[in-house]
């Protein structure tokens, strides 16, 4: 751990000279931002290298990392089928089979954000400003683990306060998006993306030489399947390079809420969406798969390798697995392991991997609950364009962050990557049944999608107040209105993701309401699917 | 196999690095494909341009 007292100077140039080049591309932005476009789809002009960066960059965040880089730590390499849906749907996937459709229409439809795509598409207003109250409500949570991850880093390597560090972090983002839209947002990201990529290469590099090569390293981890703590064996883990036992609490935790949560959750992320309407054709999301794949392995991939692989270092340099090394936090480990395991200047440079890859998502984040407000919330309902609607995107954007860096405060150990489930979760139940059929099904009506929104929410939130334990429990809802913790005892229920649940429901009402409802009008799908063949 | 026994872990590390191949091979195929406007897109980016210019105008008065 390097102390306050022996940070020297390079650091302090090195963090300067970063935020000064943000500062600069932010700057750029603002200057060439200079209306309701240009703030929220950037012009659509976006370079191919910038909108996949981005995209990769925004996906990514100290949440990815940080959060689930410790988790791996925890439950070991099966987290590496998170990598593979990370790369195969959050790319391959939405690239190829959404992102074409959506940036067509999206241009069809003068679409700026993700609800007003799909508000559009739909002819329905209420699809809009219930969308972008959707994400205006669930993304805090999001928005804070990932101020949380960046937070714990520094707190771990510098010794600074946790809350201060926070504060800091949080007016330097709110700053730059607030002035600068979607451009200056893009711009950094794509900065930032390029800081990550070379920060976890040398990661990978590093781990693996440490431990004597791929295989031995492998070797060394799979010897420790002992080791696992027989709390956690009797919840079915049965080693760090190994499945959990299926159908244990375990295995439902790691496939139904981590790998298929957050892996099918990307799908309709609204600030990864919106990034498709940037660009000017398909030529430019043909080449993004190229840097987008190569981008995601090289980051979930990295972390959730080196996550696990952590055991194998402190056992052989502290005598101990990496969460009794954390103190059951798993969120502590990859900070932790960073410091004990690379030399000094790459701690500074993982640090500054991490502010990139916490700013680029953060300001994402941020930019997308403002145009929810301004855009789809207050535009929609209030019928008011213009100037207006930008200073609300902009109090908006305040509000955001105000409320993200009080629950950085209040929100317990152990978050990160249960709070980032919670919203990709949400997000696919409640929008990827219209948003997939939508592009793809001219059949589907606007009470199809309604019925289908609604269901995804409202299941969601119905399954995390009363069935999920997880949540349930602490959130002490069902106990107040039923007199105990859960609605249902019987396994596996509180351990079953309400993705699970919500989404198939969702997909089902959609289809159903949608085939006995009056169909939209002919005119109205011509200007939707124009030049989508 | 990699030094890891159980299939489930040593497959998906394969078909993690797999799928970044995909997306390699995708990328260099489609690499020039569809960037070509039709001239009805050409149309609208240039309808679009005026009437940006237009919000511009009315938004913040320049």
């Amino acid at each position: 751990m390097i102390l306050m007292a022996e940070v020297n100077w390079i650091l302090y140039v090195v963090i300067l000279a970063y935020l000064l080049v943000t500062l600069y591309l932010g700057y750029r932005g603002w200057k060439t931002t200079k209306d309701s476009e240009g703030y929220l789809v950037a012009g659509r002009k976006a370079h191919p290298y910038i909108m996949a960066m981005s995209y990769g960059a925004t996906f990514i965040s100290t949440s990815a990392i940080v959060g689930f880089g410790g988790t791996a730590g925890l439950f070991g390499m099966g987290l590496l089928w998170l990598t593979f849906f990370n790369i195969f749907v959050g790319i391959f996937i939405a690239f190829v089979v959404y992102g074409k459709r959506a940036r067509k229409m999206g241009h069809n439809l003068k679409a700026m954000t993700f609800p007003e795509l799909l508000g559009r598409r739909f002819d329905s207003r209420f699809i809009q400003w219930a969308s972008g109250l959707v994400i205006f409500l669930g993304m805090p949570l999001y928005a804070s683990v990932v101020l949380i991850g960046a937070a714990r880093f520094m707190e771990t390597t510098l010794s600074i306060d946790f809350d201060l560090a926070l504060f800091i972090y949080s007016v330097i983002i709110a700053g730059y998006v607030i002035w600068g839209g979607l451009r200056a947002v893009m711009y950094t990201d794509a900065m930032q993306g390029t800081i990550m990529f070379v920060g976890m290469l040398l990661l990978l590099i590093m781990t693996y030489s440490h431990l004597g090569g791929i295989i031995p390293a492998h070797q060394a981890l799979t010897n420790m399947a002992h080791m696992v703590p027989s709390s956690l064996a009797a919840q079915g883990h049965l080693g760090w390079t190994a499945m959990p036992a299926w159908g244990s609490p375990w295995s439902w935790t790691m496939i139904s809420t981590i790998v298929l949560g957050v892996g099918i959750g990307a799908l309709a992320m609204p600030q990864m969406a919106v990034r498709f309407m940037t660009v000017r054709s398909n030529r430019e999301l043909n080449r993004g798969v190229l840097i987008g794949g190569i981008f995601i392995l090289m980051m979930t991939g990295v972390a959730f390798a080196v996550g696990a692989l952590s055991n194998v270092f402190f056992l052989q340099n502290q005598g101990n697995i990496s969460i009794n090394i954390a103190q059951g936090n798993a969120d502590s480990i990859i900070p932790l392991y960073i410091n004990a395991a690379t030399p000094d200047w790459f701690v500074y440079l993982f640090m500054l991997t991490l502010l990139a890859a916490a700013m680029s998502t953060s300001s994402s984040q941020f930019h997308t609950q403002g145009s929810a407000i301004g855009r789809d919330v207050y535009e929609t309902l209030t019928g008011k364009k213009g100037s207006q609607s930008v200073f609300i995107t902009r109090i908006g954007i305040i509000v955001a962050v105000i409320v993200a860096v009080i629950l950085g405060y209040i929100l317990p150990d152990n978050i990160i990557a249960r709070g980032t489930a919670i919203f990709f979760g949400l997000c696919a139940s409640a929008f990827l049944p219209m948003y997939t059929l939508g592009l793809y099904w001219k059949g589907t009506t606007k009470a199809g999608a309604i019925a289908g929104l609604l269901t995804g929410t409202l299941v969601t939130v119905f399954w995390y107040l009363f069935i999920h334990k997880a949540e349930a429990v602490p959130l002490g809802v069902a106990k107040m209105l039923l007199g105990r913790d859960l609605l249902i005892e019987q396994m596996p229920w509180p351990v079953v993701d309400p993705i699970l649940v919500a989404l198939p429901m969702a997909l089902i009402v959609t289809l159903v309401v949608s085939l006995i409802t009056r169909k939209p009008e002919e005119e109205h799908l011509k200007g939707c699917f124009k030049g989508i063949r | 196999m990699l030094g890891i026994d159980d299939p489930w872990i040593w497959g998906v590390y394969l078909l993690c690095v797999l799928s970044a191949i995909l997306c390699v091979v995708y990328g260099i195929i489609y690499w020039n494909r569809e960037g070509e406007l039709e001239a009805i897109e050409i149309k609208e980016t240039s309808a679009w341009e005026e009437s940006a210019e237009e919000m511009q105008e009315k938004e913040l008065g320049l």
